[in-house]
């Protein structure tokens, strides 16, 4: 792990301390490898919420924790091993290292072009928390990948029905210059077409942020975007395609007609979000927060669920043996709760965890895709993502 | 006419002293409602603490339990001057209690803080607290006393808890997200139901072991909105009641043959029941539609629909 200095190693074990005299006492715990590529960040584009440099991790040391107190009563224990890399090279070198420790189940937050190497890593069986590229559901599909976060087609076509639900139909579509901003206004246009919407305007944002913090700087802003949304033809709604954050909060009152914004932006499709609240939600952000001292992100909400998916896993088959484990996971009989009203479960034709969806302004929660009407005949939850028909992924 | 008043009302006295009394915690605006059991007013709505959820009456009927989940207390409520007249120590985010029958020891579910807690409710002190799974809240006491069940949420199990000495005797995994915990009266065998699981698991007290399991599958209705929580035996216990959560319905499950024999439309999110006195009333809370549904039992029908608070959690009935 030389010429990785970055590199921060953490170890948590959780021992199975408390054994009631039922629990059979088991000798090795379930070690579960955590890998993160945290490159340094530029400057967060609102001083509101500064992004956590523990994000993610601090939600698998809660899931650990909760699998910890489960194990408390099956005599399972399991332990993480915290690895996070700035380089992309150090954090394959830190994946290989897990792997030579004799780990299998790794939990990566990575990019997909990271992914994808490390998952061509002999023995490594991964839970993807950082990649939502839908190739990686499709042509790029790997068996020993399980897709804990949404893919980008899940939170567009979560955001089309409610627009198909509310007949806000004609959108206009603001697009940043990054891949991931493309990549998600490709998911957007398909979801439109699914869902009878129509882009009536598709247009690039390239304006350089940065002038919010000189004086003066919201006047600039604001004419950029009155200018952006110029003569645009009728449209119902703006939706900013901006993952990084950088420029999307730009838009929203500044359009030059009245129109709400949604998309990265706005009202927001997303695994999970500080304002929700419902099926028992209260218990899981309280917890985080009192472990974390901040609210839960996405990404954390992600890492909690992986870990959480694995303890199941290995409550239910009453093993700790990670290829057992893994099996479990992809088997009809896997279920598991996670706070959105509905059993979660994997497709077995991509390893894509089903789940709701939740659509969540910046202080409350708006909606829940799904959205009622919806149908499926298997689950309504294949309605959001690459359904079994659609699906290009022929796992090798 | 004063005579004829006088006469009505003397007709009529006994009738509304029998009636009974209906009480519904109500989540969200920190209140229980109460409800003459006869004509279905509301008859008051009595402030409480924070995010009132599990409610239980004290064995002489007298006072009322309030879990005051936010205010991280037990609310006493005299139910005759309908006055909060102490407040108990649960332990953190109290959601559901359970009454010994010795009518001292209240078992409370602290849903944030993975524990058990056993409260004097005379001497108003905590007696033991018992580490069990995450986020409890079944909890279920055996006929007899000897046995508390609670299920523990994301730990999805039921843990078989002796009462007297608090040890955990057995860990049964049910269903995901399990919610409630209901003895048979004869105190053989108990069931348990899972909210996620969509599942009620039934569970032998010989040897602790899964008897059987029941699932639902409602025509119109997509599998993952049937959640089962509150349950209730009728009268005879040969029927079991189950609320089905956002399904809107409850489910009349037969206990011999353990097959579901019909579904009652009632208001959305149904959560927790309770049967009337006389056993022939269910009633429901309902905790999105705001409402409590009556059903008739005999004629297995929804009657009526009364408006209560928001979000109606617990319900119980005071003969």
């Amino acid at each position: 792990m030389a010429g990785s200095p970055a590199l921060s190693r953490r170890a948590l074990v959780a021992a199975a301390a408390l054994l009631p005299s039922a629990a059979r006492a088991q000798a090795s715990p379930l070690v579960i490898g955590y890998l993160s590529l945290r490159p340094p960040r530029p400057l967060a584009a609102t001083l509101l919420e500064p992004p956590p440099a523990d994000e993610g991790a601090q939600g698998a040391r809660l899931g650990l924790r909760d699998n910890a107190t489960t194990g408390r009563f099956t005599g399972q224990a399991f332990a993480l091993e915290e690895r996070r890399a700035e380089q992309p090279q150090a954090a394959l070198e830190a994946l290989r290292g897990l792997l030579a420790a004799g780990l299998r189940l790794v939990v990566a937050d990575l990019p997909a072009e990271l992914l994808l190497p490390a998952a061509a890593e002999p023995g490594a069986l991964l839970l993807n928390i950082g990649a939502p590229d839908d190739a990686l559901r499709n042509a790029d599909c790997r068996r020993n990948i399980l897709h804990v976060l949404p893919s980008r087609a899940m939170l567009a076509d979560a955001l089309a029905q409610y627009l198909a639900v509310k007949r806000w139909r004609s959108l206009f579509l603001a697009v940043g210059p990054a891949p991931g901003d493309q990549l998600l206004a490709e998911a957007m246009r398909r979801a439109a077409r699914k869902f009878g919407l129509r882009v009536v305007l598709d247009k690039t944002w390239t304006h350089e942020p940065g002038a919010q913090r000189t004086d003066t700087g919201h006047m600039s802003i604001a004419a950029e975007a009155a200018r952006f949304t110029q003569g645009a033809p009728g449209y119902d709604i703006l939706l900013v395609c901006d993952e990084a954050g950088g420029w999307g909060e730009s838009l929203a009152w500044r359009t030059t007609d009245p129109r709400p914004v949604a998309g990265t932006q706005g009202l927001t499709p997303t695994i999970w979000s500080p304002v929700h609240e419902q099926w028992g939600a209260t218990q899981l952000q309280r917890r985080f927060r009192a472990q974390a001292g901040r609210a839960m992100t996405p990404l954390d909400h992600a890492a909690w669920l992986a870990l959480r998916a694995i303890g199941e896993g290995a409550t239910r088959s009453q093993s700790t043996d990670p290829a057992r484990v893994i099996n479990y996971l992809r088997s009809p009989e896997f279920e598991l709760a996670g706070f959105k009203g509905a059993r979660l479960s994997f497709r077995d034709w991509d390893g894509q965890l089903r789940q709701p969806i939740l659509l969540a302004g910046p202080r409350a929660l708006v909606a829940v895709s799904p959205q009622p009407g919806f149908q499926h005949r298997v689950s309504e939850l294949d309605t959001l993502g690459t359904d079994r028909p659609e699906t290009a992924c022929r796992p090798s | 006419m004063p005579t004829l008043l006088t006469l009505l009302l003397a007709l009529l006295l006994p009738t509304l002293a029998r009636a009974e009394t209906i009480m519904v915690s109500n989540e969200k605006d920190n209140t229980v409602t109460v409800l003459d059991g006869g004509t279905l007013q509301v008859l008051r709505t009595v402030r409480v603490g924070e995010r009132p959820r599990g409610i239980v009456l004290s064995r002489d009927r007298r006072l009322l339990f309030v879990c005051a989940g936010d205010s991280d207390r037990i609310d006493v409520l005299d139910t005759e001057s309908w006055r909060v007249v102490r407040h108990l120590p649960s332990g953190s985010d109290p959601e559901r209690a359970a009454l010994h029958p010795d009518g001292r020891r209240l078992f409370v579910a602290n849903e944030d803080d993975n524990m058990v807690t056993v409260v004097d409710v005379e001497r108003g002190v905590v007696l033991q607290e018992i580490p069990v799974g995450v986020e409890p809240e079944g909890m279920g006491l055996s006929p007899d006393g000897r046995f508390v069940v609670n299920t523990s949420e994301t730990t999805n199990m039921a843990h078989v808890i002796e009462a007297d000495s608090g040890r955990i005797l057995a860990n049964v995994l049910v269903g995901a997200r399990p919610r409630y915990a209901l003895w048979e009266p004869d105190g053989r065998r108990f069931w348990v139901s899972a909210e996620i699981g969509g599942t009620l698991t039934l569970i032998g007290a010989d040897d602790w072991k899964v008897l059987g399991q029941v699932s639902f599958a409602i025509p119109g209705v997509p599998p993952e909105a049937v959640q089962p929580v509150g349950m209730v035996f009728s009268r005879d216990a040969t029927k079991l009641f189950v609320a089905l959560g956002p399904a809107n319905r409850v489910a009349v499950v037969d206990v011999a043959t353990r097959r579901v024999e019909r579904l009652l439309l009632v208001g959305q999110r149904v959560w927790n029941l309770a049967l009337s006195a006389d056993g022939g009333r269910l009633y429901t809370t309902n905790g999105v539609s705001n409402d409590m549904s009556v059903v008739d039992i005999a004629a297995m029908r929804v009657t009526r629909s009364v408006p209560v608070g928001q979000a109606p959690w617990g319900v119980v009935v005071k003969p």
